[in-house]
């Protein structure tokens, strides 16, 4: 198999709203910034990879024609992958691909979302439950992961105390992020006494509904060689898919808890084995991981192997996986908890730990990091993707 | 310029928006396994179905979600079970019920997997004590509509008295 990196990295300051420009010109300057930081013109790609979640978050359906011009793929192939809030990560991974194949040797991946646009996410993010057994009852993105954070808490004794604390951290990284959407610091007490959203979850440590742009360039290492181009370097990747049915997650022959993401400790295990991975606690220095709430971040702080399972509350609470702690650091970027564009939002994990293994992360850069982990979670917590990047070609 | 020309100007030149609204109609075919499931709530019945290694899957399904093979009969569960995990949502939605409401995945008595539903009858002014009456492991049983309309909406879980 190919060797594949990622050249180059671009996003937008994300905010609420854009209306200096239309979606399409929002993508362009994804891709404007994107190919800059590569070093690369439109001229080079061979092909596009486009994220786009749900059509109807954007209202246009087939979103990938509206910015066919945007992307610059006219006279060249364009795969559209929509793979929910795993999206922006899966579209990498469909550019791993094409590269690791042999077909291609340049590839973007550029795209963008501007949710708050319609005032209707959660009524379109509710349309994805069964028809006839669950659309009655009103399931979105946020209740269906306070039923997991509830299990968890339950399960393990853990409080909103130990989720508090995961924005805490979170927000505190952001604030050295100029990138990020959320960048005023939250204290425990203001985490605590925001309002209920669906308990256990708290405006305070909810993600935001962002704007903007952001892409990756990937690269053979043959391209990367002739070019002089020092990418990171992707060394593994995971995937799994978890029931559709979220009441088969309970109960004595549940194939995964509801509580926990295995599926996803799966799916890190495959992508730990490509890498060479044996303990990631030593091994991995950073990690960019999709958590557009509190308690997931604790769900998959333990599915990598960072902490043992009911862990994670613990080690956090020690001051663990934050900017100037040992260890793996978690998120320095502020994580999806306060930047979420769904569509990139994976994306931009990869370009912020891309970032980091090549020590071009500023403010919240880890020190010497030289291998980072990332990962993104689509649907009702059942598509998962994770990614072990490097520095070199050396053993991780 | 005086400073009102300027504003009219900057206001002139301020982009404008085009406002749109989806109005889409679906009549979904439910097929026989969920239209005898939701028939059966007239009759105050949770039908579930039975997989080749002998799990009870509730709602009724056709195939099981872990040996992908078909279900091989129909197993009625009964009303009574316990909570598997809750939430109660108090913010407002666009297009979804007004708040405050519980919902929960409840593991009925004979049943291998949970179904969803609305929790009635538990006062949610009080947030720590709707807590505290949803929580894992609390007894519940199902209600049924009086009128039933033939969907997801005839039955609900109350607290046992």
């Amino acid at each position: 198999m190919i060797n594949v990196g990622i050249a180059g990295f671009g996003q937008s300051h994300f905010v609420t709203k854009r209306t200096d420009v239309t979606f399409p010109e929002l993508v362009k300057e994804g891709v404007n910034l994107t190919l800059a930081d590569a070093g690369i013109g439109i001229e080079d790609v061979d092909a596009v990879v486009y994220p786009l979640a749900p059509d109807s978050l954007i209202g246009v359906n087939n979103g990938e024609r509206w910015v066919i011009d945007a992307l610059g793929t006219t006279g060249k192939p364009l795969l559209r992958v929509n793979n929910g809030g795993a999206t922006g990560m899966s579209a990498v991974l469909a550019a791993w691909t094409h590269i690791a194949s042999g077909m291609f040797d340049v590839i973007l991946v550029a795209g963008a979302d501007r949710v708050s646009e319609s005032g209707s996410a959660q009524s379109v993010l509710n349309k994805m439950w069964d028809v006839g057994y669950e659309r009655t009852v009103p399931l979105n993105t946020i209740t269906m992961l306070a039923l997991s954070a509830q299990r968890y808490m339950s399960k393990y004794n853990s409080t909103e105390l130990d989720m508090a604390r995961v924005a805490v951290k979170n927000r505190t990284h952001a604030a050295l992020n100029p990138y990020a959407h959320l960048r005023e610091p939250i204290t425990i007490d203001e985490v605590m006494a925001s309002r209920t959203l669906a308990w256990p979850i708290k405006l305070g440590e909810a993600c935001p509904a962002s704007t903007g742009a952001a892409g990756v360039v990937l690269v053979s290492e043959r391209y990367a060689k002739a070019h002089g181009l020092n990418p990171a370097w992707i060394r593994g990747i995971g995937q799994n898919t978890e029931t559709f049915w979220m009441g088969n997650r309970v109960g004595p022959s549940a194939f995964a808890d509801h509580a926990d993401a295995d599926a996803l400790a799966a799916a890190f295990q495959i992508d730990y084995a490509q890498s060479g991975v044996t303990d990631p606690t030593t091994q991995i220095d950073v990690a960019e991981m999709y958590a557009p709430f509190s308690s997931v971040e604790l769900q998959v702080i333990e599915a990598a192997g960072f902490a043992a399972k009911g862990q994670a509350p613990a080690a956090l609470a020690d001051g663990k996986f934050a900017l100037g702690s040992d260890g793996v650091i978690v998120n320095p970027s502020g994580g999806t908890l306060c930047t979420n564009p769904i569509a990139v939002t994976g994306t931009i994990r990869v370009g912020e730990a891309a970032n980091q293994v090549r020590g071009r992360s500023g403010a919240h850069q880890v020190p010497n990091a030289r291998a980072a982990v990332v990962s993104a979670i689509g649907g009702d917590h059942q598509f998962y993707s994770t990614m072990v990047l490097s520095t070199d070609l050396e053993e991780v | 310029m005086t400073d009102q020309a300027t504003e009219a100007t900057q206001a002139d030149a301020a982009p404008l928006f085009y406002e749109q609204k989806w109005d889409l109609e679906y009549r979904h075919a439910l097929g026989e396994t969920t239209s005898k499931f939701l028939r059966g709530l007239a009759e105050h019945k949770i039908w579930g179905t039975r997989s080749t290694d002998g799990r009870v899957l509730v709602p009724a399904r056709s195939f099981d979600d872990q040996n992908h093979e078909r279900t091989i009969g129909w197993v009625e569960v009964g009303l009574t079970g316990t909570i598997e995990m809750s939430t109660v949502v108090y913010e407002a939605f666009k297009g979804l019920p007004e708040p405050p409401y519980a919902l929960a995945y409840v593991l009925l008595q004979g049943a291998d997997t949970a179904l969803v539903g609305y929790v009635r009858d538990v006062e949610l002014s009080d947030q720590a004590a709707a807590i505290e009456a949803l929580k894992i492991g609390t007894p519940v049983r199902v209600a049924f509509a009086e009128h039933p309309s033939g969907n997801a909406t005839d039955y609900w879980f109350v607290p046992v008295d």
